[in-house]
């Protein structure tokens, strides 16, 4: 996963340079697997697509969906992909504190988006309007909910990045996997755009 | 260990970072198009044929933003590479997804029966 | 109280009362307790866990890789043995010997198995053994991931071996089509070994994919432009390109099913709106690339066997790259050709039939490329052009019933009649065995330093060509007489004598394997004569060759210098191969480790638990997995320097055997 380099004095040929690790040879491998991440969330998109009209006597988008909330929702996922991005310039100018500041920010607006989005879907289930009621509902709960496991467990990575950057500093194995967590964030949000877009916001046309 | 480095931060390494103008940009234009995208929705101005096409629009631009200010995706020769296989990626999406619902959208309509949107449950489940 | 703890599992598990099933458990315990006596006796575990469950050398990854896959051969082979027997019996209706619950498990089993705990881990195998070698470069770009990788299918083949002593197995067929996999239908848990045993070992090819395209874009040797690859390396990048783009769809449509069966979800339910039909249309959107997946090494391998073989470079090289990413794009565009019957109409049906039939002209290309190198060449008949030769007429007649079947109105008439198996089962066995058994018989003296006994390879090649066509060729007639797949007994007198050449079909294939074993036994026996002392025993092309057979653990000692195609061949032609260098330098290499292991038992354990609604146990399993995938994130010593001296020690020993070999 990780390679520390470790430069020795002795070790100066030529050739070795072309495959130093500076790190992007592991941002490419994510970016990768972040391509195959949006195809499992391609299927389900189109899954949902086909399945949204397959509500079965029950509760369609439009009478379920509550848009100011989700609208919340979505300002607290924004702000959090601003506030890692203060932690990427800061990274960037090696600012220890400010990172673990930013990244904290980071973590409460993504556990606020969490927080929120369990709400919500607690309160569909108790409503009768849970992931068994329908195909509609199965898909919604299917596609929005693999987002937001996606979501905690980059919570999760926050977490253990803090705890990486108290422990060893911003040297090279952290600032790399801080450029990982980076792609991955913002790509949830991205991938939130999609969603708010064609779950929310189609759903109640 | 080697974040002394970024003292040399040319343009170029800007490219693949960042800066502070480029996330706030970005967020406020993100900003703004979300609104108008809650907007086109909630407030009913628009004719409602013209609701879809316009937040689908909204979507792919703020994609678009967010995927260059975020992300950083672009023609910069760091980039490059990523930029190619999002590239392909949103080719294959776009053939798995579109093609899906051509086949699906079919055989809906070959079936002998509506599909249930009314129907009810026939297990007693 | 005990279904809290061990939720549905029970002694009532195991099938006690199945004679069958039995006795494969008795056979399969003793000799498992035969091997760890064996291994205890000869005091090799610390050397098993130091130089190869930890390793993360991709060449010993790539041996394990096909050693994983030739044991689940053997139990593939068996499912298709007790299949074929069965039909050549239950003539007249008869009941035959397995009930058709018990045959409908062995008839999933088997070519669950057979893609993807035996083509799979060949392909997968040969890649490792071979990519980074032929790019001149140490290792793949992520070798922890690597081993990880390997030991993910390790667990998932555990958990099909598994379900057959403690549970069942499903009963759907390869691809569990619900409703008949869903909980209704199937409220067993042999769906849930199958949705977790591929769901584990899918995460391990996801991840292969990954690592392998980053290893070939970014890690060749310095001057190594793209189009001066190898071809094998070409196909490998392309496949690892389909890997990638393909394996997400199966991980998410199965994790759908899941939610069906675990959740009470409706996705692909009859009721409450959902629409099987759907997962249908996405198991297949995985499913065509995946066959391209496994098949475009293949016609790699072939390519640098028959240069090989024929002392030319292969003819055409560019059209052949050309060919490749072709096939790859339009692997993505064919996939409904798997249900031309299920109702999307004609407009659908043509679109796709169509692309089915310009998807095979690519492969005409490779064909005659193939052709035109050995066309004016010095053909050595050996067993690797033997297994060529047999591929190009086998894969070629199953490459035409696929065109035929491509053709909507034919496949209305044939679709999952014997045809069908007839036609995959002509190029999967032509195409990915045969090219696999090639593979493993050029490459192998490069993995271990010693040549494979070339008798008892031309014995395989023969009784696999041979019971190939005795067991499929009837296969085809029975298709147009009407015989559908997958059935238990059937009255139609006139299939009988079919079966029965089908049934003795199956049993020269099995020499074919018993020739295989036997080959492997005697070339260990007489490695000592058939040492492969140069590193380059066939006067191969590629830069594979220039190491020593087997290379030391860091392939290189200095980088080669690429400047044009085929660079070890010009560089033996002018007489500046295996140049001695002036001086060496110390080498960067990861250490091994136990994580992927660890990593991979607690997901069995996991998987376990899932299977068997085991909650709690569960949850542990969850929680080593991440937890130990965490712990190794804070492992800082994971690679080391090789000194100098040592490397110099290491290639001073290489100069003298070369010596020798002159």
């Amino acid at each position: 996963m990780s390679t520390t380099i470790t430069h020795i004095g002795a070790h100066g040929g030529h050739h070795d340079h072309a495959h130093h690790d500076d790190g992007s040879k592991t941002t490419l491998g994510f970016w990768i697997y972040l391509m195959s991440d949006c195809l499992i969330f391609s299927v389900l998109f189109a899954t949902f697509s086909v399945l949204s009209a397959n509500t079965a006597g029950g509760p369609s988008g439009r009478e379920l969906f509550e848009l100011p909330f989700v609208l919340g929702e979505t300002m607290l996922l924004l702000i959090s992909s601003f506030t890692f991005g203060g932690a990427m310039l800061s990274m960037h100018a090696g600012r220890k504190s400010a990172v673990q500041i930013w990244l904290a920010l980071t973590f409460l607006f993504g556990a606020g988006f969490i927080g929120m989005e369990v709400y919500e879907f607690a309160k569909l289930i108790h409503e009768g309007a849970g992931p068994s009621r329908s195909a509609f509902l199965s898909a919604y709960f299917g596609l929005v909910g693999t987002h937001g496991l996606h979501v905690t467990a980059g919570l999760v990575w926050l977490l253990t990045m803090l705890h990486q950057i108290h422990k060893f500093g911003l040297d090279n194995v952290v600032q790399r996997r801080l450029s990982c967590l980076s792609l991955f964030w913002h790509f949830l949000d991205l991938v939130w755009i999609c969603v708010f877009t064609f779950v929310y916001l189609r759903g109640v046309l | 260990m080697s974040s002394a480095t970024h003292s040399s931060h040319g343009h170029a390494h800007a490219a693949s970072h960042g800066t502070w103008k480029g996330y706030t940009v970005g967020f406020i234009l993100s900003l703004v198009l979300t609104l108008a995208s809650f907007g086109a929705v909630m407030t009913g101005k628009l004719p409602h044929s013209a609701i879809l096409p316009t937040i689908a629009v909204l979507a792919v631009v703020q994609l678009i933003v967010q995927l260059f200010y975020f992300l950083h995706l672009g023609t910069a020769p760091g980039q490059r590479a990523n930029l190619a296989i999002f590239l392909f990626t949103g080719l294959i999406i776009a053939i798995v997804v579109g093609g899906s619902l051509w086949v699906l959208h079919n055989m809906n309509e070959n079936m002998m029966h509506p599909m249930p949107m009314s129907m009810p449950s026939t297990t007693g489940d | 109280m005990l279904s809290q703890i061990l939720g549905k599992l029970s002694l009532d598990a195991v099938p006690m009362h199945e004679p069958i099933i039995m006795g494969t458990l008795a056979v399969v315990v003793l000799g498992g307790l035969a091997l760890v006596g064996a291994v205890t006796y000869a005091g090799k575990w610390g050397y098993l866990w130091k130089e190869w469950f930890t390793s993360v050398d991709h060449k010993r990854i790539g041996v394990m890789y096909i050693i994983l896959a030739l044991i689940m051969l053997l139990r593939g082979f068996a499912d298709a043995i007790m299949m074929r027997m069965q039909q050549a019996i239950a003539n007249n209706d008869g009941a035959g010997y397995l009930p058709p619950h018990h045959y409908d498990q062995i008839f999933t089993a088997h070519g669950v198995i057979m893609i993807f705990f035996v083509a799979m881990p060949l392909i997968v195998g040969l890649m490792n053994i071979v990519v980074p070698l032929q790019i001149g470069a140490r290792d793949v770009a992520y070798p922890f991931l690597n081993s990880l990788s390997f030991w993910l299918a390790v667990a998932g083949a555990i958990l099909v071996m598994m379900s057959m002593f403690v549970g069942d197995f499903a009963a759907t067929g390869w691809l569990a089509y619900p409703p008949l996999s869903g909980i209704g239908y199937s409220p067993t848990v042999g769906v849930d070994y199958y949705i977790w045993s591929l769901q584990i070992s899918g995460l391990g090819t996801t991840l292969t994919g990954i690592n392998f395209i980053v290893t070939i874009l970014r890690m060749r040797t310095p001057g190594m432009k793209l189009m001066q690859m190898p071809v094998f390396t070409w196909t490998a990048l392309v496949a690892n390109i389909l890997i990638v783009a393909a394996f997400p769809v199966l991980t998410a449509t199965l994790a759908l099913l899941t939610a069906d069966r675990y959740l009470d979800m409706h996705f692909f339910t009859n009721e409450l709106g959902g629409n099987a039909m759907m997962y249908v249309n996405l198991i297949w959107v995985w499913g065509h690339p995946e066959v391209y997946i496994l098949i475009l090494p293949c016609f790699g391998a072939f390519s640098e066997i028959i240069a090989t073989y024929s002392g030319k470079p292969l003819f055409g090289y560019k059209s052949m790259v050309y060919a490749t990413c072709c096939i790859g794009v339009m692997s993505f565009l064919v996939w409904l050709h798997h249900f031309f019957t299920m109702g999307s109409g004609a407009n659908v049906n043509a679109f796709f039939g169509i692309m089915t039939m310009i998807i095979s002209v690519p492969t005409g290309v490779k064909l005659f490329n193939w052709l035109f190198t050995m066309y004016h060449g010095r053909v050595r008949f050996t067993a690797p052009v033997l297994w060529t030769i047999g591929f190009m007429i086998t894969f070629t007649i199953g490459g035409m019933t696929g065109v035929l079947l491509a053709v909507p109105a034919a496949d209305f008439v044939l679709h999952n009649s014997l045809f069908l198996i007839a036609h995959f089962h002509n190029v999967i066995i032509g195409g990915v065995v045969f090219g696999c058994l090639a593979a493993i018989h050029f490459w192998f003296p490069k993995a271990f330093g010693f040549k494979l006994n070339e008798f008892w390879g031309k014995v395989s090649f023969w009784c696999w060509l041979v019971g190939f066509y005795l067991a499929f060729m009837p296969l085809y007639v029975l298709g147009f007489k009407g015989m559908t797949r997958r059935m238990n007994h059937y009255a139609n007198p006139d299939w009988h004598p079919y079966l029965v050449v089908a049934a003795i079909g199956a049993a020269v294939i099995g020499l074919g394997i018993a020739a295989l074993l036997v080959q492997f036994a005697v070339s260990i026996r007489q490695r000592k004569q058939n040492l492969d002392l140069s590193g380059d025993p066939w006067d191969g092309r590629t830069l594979e060759w220039a190491t020593s057979s087997p290379p030391p653990f860091y392939n290189f000692a200095i980088l080669p210098k690429v400047e044009e195609l085929d660079q070890h061949w010009e560089d033996k032609e002018r007489r500046v191969a295996y140049k001695r260098p002036a001086r060496y330098e110390d080498i960067h290499m990861p250490r091994n480790t136990g994580a992927g292991v660890y990593i991979s038992v607690a997901g069995l354990v996991l998987c376990f638990a899932l299977v068997w609604h085991i909650w709690w146990l569960a949850g542990l399993g969850l929680i080593g997995m991440v937890g130990c995938f965490i712990a190794r994130t804070y492992d800082r010593d994971v690679d080391y320097w090789v000194p100098a001296a040592e490397v110099a020690r290491i290639e001073n020993e290489r100069y003298a055997a070369l010596k020798e070999a002159a």
